[in-house]
């Protein structure tokens, strides 16, 4: 399934369809092409149905998110792997077509004390004690079309009540929590209810 | 005993005053140098900026060590825009072993707008973040914890922007760096008087230095290309008439006029403890500037 019409069902229909007319239109050689949606891409199990598949074909084209890509080319070591999209980011849908990203997946969430909003995402410094002395209008000296998050945070704050929070001194962020690449160790999906979904 | 000549006028009753050199694209330093020369006994310190407004440049760090060379005081501007939490405590701990000990902490402006718009921004630290790092440093410890073998000092310094078009926030971040150990301010640019009051009504109550932000304008254009460009700066309308009141070729003696004219009225109103001129690319004319509001070199 997907939310932003990037890599679903319906999408990898139209991409085989119009991989089919550029060969028609002008491709230099004579492909064949396979089209086929897995129901979850991350975990390996969910690929066992393209075991058959993958000993027919030349390469993978993933319209999966960039997890996807890398899943299926370590489960599949023996055939390139290419990523059908470029993943972004992680964003909410502002309006039909457009969307803005809201989260870094930091792992060092700030969301309590900043009034719901995202300063390590939403302020192009990513800093933690308060705004620049760039932001214009309530904007971000970097894009006058985008707002200010520390404008946006106070604001809200200030509605809440909860000033304090903008007055409290928050110390150097621990990169420490994002080595990279992260793992996340100790909970099992028997311990979330083994949900598929 | 002070760590610095800068910080020993600091607390005197000095009306202080400070300017800026912009380090040069490249290796030709000579410009640089004369500016230094032309300012070094006309001003309390020096700024050296450090990438200003992004652009990539010879390195603020190095254009201090030129202002001791010439028997100047600089200020040495570090932001968090290029360096993580290493590389600044590396550099100010080269600065202090060369008597380089007034530290301007800046969070930098952002990457988008100079001439790198590729690079990482990096932003390990923010400005508030930095002074306390210096204060670490100070204590005789690295931000890791581990004990330095010598330990730095310095007269740290931050800034401040009386004139932000929202300006709660930005009075929350100026207690913060004054709680973070910053002795004194030099403001973003101002050229409205009655901000400044209002503002030093408010930060009085601080056992602060300010320093007021005088940028020098040299013609209308410039005026609104700041106004549509420059992070954070805003120049009044009545400002920009004026610049546009003075004939063809004339603007930087109108831009100077009214630097002068707010320096001469900061000092004779007692406003705030002194001025920091910055006069972006045209560093030469600021002893002129100096002259016209009447103000005396700096004090040995």
């Amino acid at each position: 399934m997907t939310v932003c019409g990037a890599g679903g069902e319906r999408e990898v229909s139209f991409l085989h369809g119009a991989l089919r007319v550029a060969q028609v239109k002008g491709g230099d050689g004579v492909h064949a092409f396979l089209e086929y949606t897995v129901k979850r891409q991350c975990d390996r199990e969910f690929l066992d149905p393209l075991g058959d598949r993958v000993s027919e074909v030349d390469a993978i084209l993933s319209l999966g998110c960039g997890v996807g890509v890398q899943v299926v080319a370590e489960r599949f070591p023996d055939v390139p792997a290419l990523p059908g999209v470029n993943t972004s980011f992680m964003g909410a849908t502002e309006q039909g077509g457009v969307w803005d990203e809201r989260c870094a997946a930091c792992g060092d969430c700030r969301l309590a004390e900043t009034a719901g909003i995202c300063p390590i995402t939403r302020c192009t410094k990513g800093i933690l004690n308060g705004p620049c002395a760039g932001t214009k209008n309530g904007k971000c000296e970097a894009n006058k079309d985008i707002d200010c998050a520390w404008v946006l945070i106070y604001k809200r704050l200030e509605s809440l009540g909860q000033l304090d929070k903008i007055r409290r001194y928050y110390p150097p962020r621990n990169f420490r929590t994002i080595p990279r690449p992260r793992r996340l160790a100790g909970i099992t999906s028997i311990d979330l209810g083994g949900s598929n979904g | 005993m002070a760590n610095s000549l800068f910080e020993e006028k600091l607390y005197s009753d000095k009306f202080l005053v400070t300017s800026e050199v912009g380090p040069p694209k490249g290796m030709d330093v000579a410009d640089m140098v004369h500016h230094i020369d032309l300012l070094k006994d006309k001003v309390d310190a020096i700024n050296i900026t450090d990438h200003q407004s992004s652009v990539m440049r010879f390195p603020s760090l190095g254009g201090c060590l030129l202002v001791k060379e010439r028997g100047g005081e600089p200020i040495f501007q570090v932001t968090c825009r290029d360096r993580n939490r290493l590389a600044i405590q590396a550099d100010l701990l080269l600065a202090c072993s060369r008597g380089i000990q007034n530290v301007l902490c800046l969070t930098g402006d952002s990457i988008d707008v100079g001439d790198h718009k590729e690079a990482k921004p990096v932003f390990d630290l923010d400005s508030v973040q930095l002074l306390r790092t210096i204060k670490t440093m100070e204590s005789g410890k690295d931000l890791g914890g581990s004990d330095f073998k010598g330990s730095p000092k310095f007269c740290v310094g931050a800034s401040v922007h009386p004139e932000a078009d929202f300006i709660e926030p930005q009075l929350i971040k100026f207690e913060k760096k004054v709680a973070a150990g910053a002795q004194f301010f030099q403001t973003q640019g101002i050229f409205g008087l009655e901000s400044l009051r209002r503002f030093m009504q408010y930060a009085s109550q601080f056992e602060v230095k300010i320093l007021a932000g005088i940028i020098v304008l040299s013609s209308a254009r410039m005026a609104q290309y700041m106004n549509d460009n420059v992070p954070g700066i805003i120049v009044p309308q009545p400002i920009i008439d004026e610049l546009s009141s003075a004939g063809k070729g004339k603007g930087l003696q109108k831009g100077m006029e009214i630097a002068a004219r707010l320096v001469r009225t900061i000092k004779e109103e007692n406003l705030c403890h002194g001025v920091h001129i910055m006069a972006v690319g045209n560093e030469g004319i600021v002893p002129d500037i100096l002259e016209m509001a009447q103000i005396v070199g700096a004090a040995p």
